[in-house]
């Protein structure tokens, strides 16, 4: 039998197995191999919070979906063209996102009898049971065929077996028509140094999965999936969303002139920000692994008092650890970037799994009357230019800013076009410049009165010493507990944070903009949103990356629609948010609250049902 | 040469602290130490920065014309950790009370003693919440009647001595708020530490825990009941110096020099340097009615610090990367290139 090659132009693959079976590893290679070769991509990384389950239950998958294209992929797709199911429990959990015509490719020797019952299965057949037994299915026994390949090897049985992911990677390379280049590189890249005895037995699996694939006549078809060519030209990296907010950050600092200081208590799903930043200490970055959330968070601001561009990053707990320190910095006028990336909650809820349920936290969470910005990302590569704009925020107008990530991002990659640092502005912290008159005291509490903003005196500063602190104080620095005096700060702190609205880009209407229904959204959501829209055709399509303060045009943008359709992973926030800030519209709202991205399906569905009145 | 007088450090307010409050002698040893500490090390007033949590003695920074930073409750480690890696060159003193830096902050002040980061931390010891009018501290003693022990505590007291050494702090001194001359030699000795310093100052709380250290303060006794440790000195103690420190081979012990066959030749001489942190521990330990309390720089001895360690790394780093600006960061590694 000869297999056809069918040109498609997007595809999506799911590749699931036990947490230790190197899924995310066989996953983001592909995803890497992939972008290289010039497609279009968005991946999803599902896995749990151990970081062993339970050996073979269902509690214990780890998945990882990469969704490439043609051209550009917004989302990381809703159902996959190929599953990889590495034993029973891993298909269990990930037959559900099978498309009808999906191929299924399994691991023949972990469907043992007792495997199968692990997984919950009542029968002997998983796939009558889960009734996908009219996809096509390609059972092939990969522990066996990993172990003969590697049976020259050198490496003990148990390194032999673990290296059945990349067996199976290779398998999918061939089914995919990808060239195994970039694989070899990274696995020389991997073990070169330290284990240079895997390099060769982890480059052979590989490289027998491939030709097993492409000699066995089961193989049904494979498929091309050709970069078409519309790309704009430029020179391109895949990225994922923490590690671009790190980028971002760093490229804050450059610009602004301030050393980078982080201080981060280790948290999923947003320790990757953490990491990354401690390796760039050739730029100048500090990392400070603080004992606890306050400590990160407090010596961020310390070292903000002390002239460095200061960074704090965090989950939802971690945030809620936080928030007294939030407020310090909001009474201070001080600058600070929070990232909270965000995942389910509330408490400890679900650590790796993404939700947009932070937002009243990043908002309201902190005592007093305290305002601060909020900015959200809307994908792993808008990541980079969230965090400079939080960063520029932060220090051009003297405040906290929170900035919102969410797992789905964190951990999702997509392709990025590199930016030139030319084309960023410069970051103009408002220093006090010169030196005072004799006698005359430094005001830390004076404001521009355009922005509202105070100046920044950096110790070392001769004449400019004074103290700041979380008591209230009048403009001059000095503590007050008079009622009229509190009243007027306060008022200038949220005048202040409210005239930020100036300085950030407008709201813009994708999609139909004469349309009755204008689909509302924020976040990470923006690209399920945004397919959804095109798909629909005849809605407009309004996306949040700034929350606080809204956009200037918020209100103008919003009152030429009849139905505003709001839709996050939350309960609905964001719609409360707005129908708070303009009462009388009708603002509605569709939430979910499953850990899960939204799928374009999904949201097809609740638009058409809201067309109508 | 910086010519600094107490009256440059001391600010335009006045200090509101209650009348006969020890506060008001720790802040005055320390406007006269930083002068002396400006000569001998050549700082320039901008150079300070003075950091504290919440407390009474929390307040003292708006009592210096310096730098000032007054953060939120149990927190002031970890905001002065923060300004010192940030700028190594600041000189950094902090002020906190016995509940702000060993309850609500007692992670962040065994963590900064642990990492030896070099700012100099003022613990104002009084044993009791004053601000909030009156509860006890986890320094009080075992059996404290307060507020919110009208039948008497049941929980044992932290010594910060032996917390701070038990941390293997590099620097632990003990001064009391009436011993201005030596707060003020302690301050010097801290300032001249390259490390976390910690001096921990026993403080009167004139309303609610008067007499909090009367049983050592009080001058009938402060003689007999407290030893000041000095470097190269005899442990001698007493109105006339009649009594001394002898280790018996076991431990230390409170002797009468002359007595018990115990000559001058026996009592221990006080080495702050010396690296074995057993002594220091048995020193900071000691408390009647067996043992004076141990004033003065009980231990001094040198490590490397966290904050210079960031710096030679990030300076190390820098030297070794080929990742030298933002742009070459973002052409790091796997790149493609459209045509």
């Amino acid at each position: 039998m000869q297999h056809k090659v069918i040109d498609v132009s997007d595809v999506v693959i799911r590749f699931a197995g036990d947490s230790g079976d190197g899924m995310q590893l066989t996953g983001s290679l592909f995803a890497d191999t992939s972008a290289i070769y010039g497609n279009g991509l968005s991946t999803f990384p599902d896995y749990p919070a151990e970081i062993r389950a339970p050996h073979g239950t269902v509690a214990g998958v780890s998945g990882f979906q990469v969704h490439i294209g043609s051209d550009h992929v917004a989302t990381p797709g809703d159902y996959c063209d190929m599953l990889v199911a590495m034993n029973p429990a891993a298909l269990k959990a990930n037959a559900k996102w099978c498309k009808r015509e999906a191929l299924i490719l399994v691991d023949e020797n972990a469907f043992d009898d007792a495997s199968i019952q692990k997984a919950g299965f009542k029968t002997e057949n998983p796939f009558v049971e889960l009734g996908v037994e009219d996809r096509s299915i390609l059972v092939c026994p990969i522990t066996t065929l990993t172990k003969e390949s590697l049976a020259e090897s050198g490496m003990d049985a148990k390194a032999i077996v673990r290296c059945k992911n990349m067996f199976t990677l290779g398998m999918a390379c061939f089914i995919y028509s990808r060239p195994l280049e970039h694989i070899n590189a990274y696995i020389e890249k991997k073990f070169g140094k330290k284990h240079p005895e895997f390099v060769e037995p982890n480059k052979k699996a590989v490289f027998d999965g491939f030709n097993y694939a492409a000699n066995i006549q089961a193989v049904p078809n494979t498929y091309r999936c050709e970069p078409s060519g519309a790309a704009a030209p430029g020179l391109y990296r895949n990225i994922s969303g923490n590690q671009a907010i790190a980028w971002g950050l760093l490229a804050a600092s450059e610009k602004s002139g301030l050393p980078l200081f982080c201080g981060s208590y280790p948290i999923t799903p947003a320790t990757a920000i953490l990491e990354e930043l401690a390796i760039h200490k050739s730029l100048g970055a500090k990392t400070l692994q603080a004992e606890d959330e306050i400590a990160g968070i407090c010596t961020a601001i310390g070292a903000s008092f002390a002239g460095d561009l200061a960074v704090t990053t965090t989950s939802g707990p971690g945030l809620a650890l936080k928030s007294e320190a939030l407020g310090l910095a909001v009474m201070t006028e001080l600058p600070l970037v929070v990232v909270d990336v965000q995942r389910g909650g509330p408490s400890t809820g679900l650590p790796t799994k993404t939700e947009q349920s932070d937002l009243n936290q990043a908002l309201f969470g902190r005592n007093g009357e305290c305002p601060m910005p909020v900015i959200a990302a809307h994908s792993p590569a808008h990541c980079f230019d969230a965090a400079f704009q939080a960063a520029r925020i932060a220090v051009e107008h003297m405040t906290p800013v929170m900035l919102l990530s969410e797992g789905f991002l964190g951990n999702g990659s997509e392709p990025w076009k590199i930016p030139s640092m030319s084309e960023y502005p410069a970051i103009k912290p408002p220093f006090v410049h010169g030196m005072l008159a004799e006698g005359e005291k430094f005001h830390p509490y004076d404001r521009d009165p355009e922005t509202l903003v105070r100046r920044w005196a950096i110790p070392g500063q001769k004449g400019f010493e004074h103290r700041v602190g979380g008591l209230e104080k009048t403009h001059e620095g000095v503590l007050s507990t008079d009622p009229v005096n509190h009243e007027t700060m306060v008022r200038e702190r949220a005048e202040k944070v409210a005239r930020i609205a100036n300085d950030i880009p407008a709201l813009e209407v994708l999609g139909k903009a004469d349309s009755e229904l204008l689909l509302v959204g924020w976040g990470g959501t923006y690209g399920h949103l945004l397919s959804a829209c095109q798909e629909c055709g005849d809605v407009a399509f309004a996306h949040f990356d700034y929350i606080n303060p809204l956009p200037a045009n918020t209100a103008e943008v919003l009152s030429h629609y009849k139905r505003i359709l709001v839709c996050e992973l939350n309960s609905g926030q964001f719609a409360a948010y707005l129908r708070s800030q303009f009462p009388g519209m009708d603002i509605r709202s569709y939430g979910k609250c499953q850990g899960q991205p939204f799928l374009v399906g999904e949201l097809v569905k609740v638009i058409n049902d809201n067309k109508e009145e | 040469m910086a010519t600094l007088s107490v009256k440059d450090f001391k600010s335009d307010q006045t200090a509101r602290w209650c009348p006969g409050c020890g506060d008001h002698a720790v802040l005055a040893a320390l406007t006269r130490a930083l002068p002396k500490v400006s000569q001998a090390l050549d700082y320039q007033k901008e150079r300070y920065v003075v950091v504290s949590g919440i407390g009474c003695s929390s307040r003292l920074p708006y009592y210096m014309d310096t730098y000032g930073f007054h953060g939120i409750h149990g927190r002031a480690t970890a905001i002065s950790t923060g300004i010192k890696v940030a700028n190594p060159w600041l000189t950094v003193w902090q002020v906190c009370g016995d509940g702000d830096a060993l309850a609500i902050g007692g992670n962040h002040f065994i963590h900064a003693i642990r990492r030896n980061i070099d700012i100099n931390i003022l613990l104002f010891n009084n044993r009791i919440y004053g601000l909030t009018k009156g509860q006890y501290s986890p320094t009080s003693k075992f059996g404290a009647i307060t507020k919110t022990s009208p039948y008497g505590t049941v929980e044992h007291p932290f010594n910060p001595g032996s917390l701070v050494l038990g941390a293997k702090g590099t620097f632990f001194a003990r001064g009391l708020d009436v011993e201005l001359a030596l707060n003020e030699e302690i301050m010097t000795a801290a300032a001249l530490h390259d490390g976390c310093s910690v001096m921990e100052i026993l403080t009167n709380c004139v309303i609610f825990n008067d007499g909090a250290h009367m049983d050592i303060s009080d001058t009938a006794v402060r003689a007999d009941s407290t030893i000041t440790l000095r470097a190269g000195q005899k442990m001698v103690f007493g109105a006339n110096g009649e009594k001394g420190l002898v280790y018996d081979g076991k431990k230390i012990r409170a002797v009468h020099i002359g007595e018990g066959g115990y000559t001058m030749d026996d009592i221990l001489v006080h080495d702050p340097h010396a690296d074995n942190i057993g002594l220091h521990m048995a020193l900071a330990d000691m408390k009647g009615p067996d043992y004076p309390v141990a004033l003065g720089v009980i231990r001094d001895v040198r490590d490397v610090t966290y904050d210079d360690g960031v710096r030679d790394q990030v300076k190390d780093v820098m030297k070794k990367s080929q990742i030298h600006c933002v742009d070459d960061l973002l052409r790091s590694g796997s790149t493609w290139e459209v045509k």
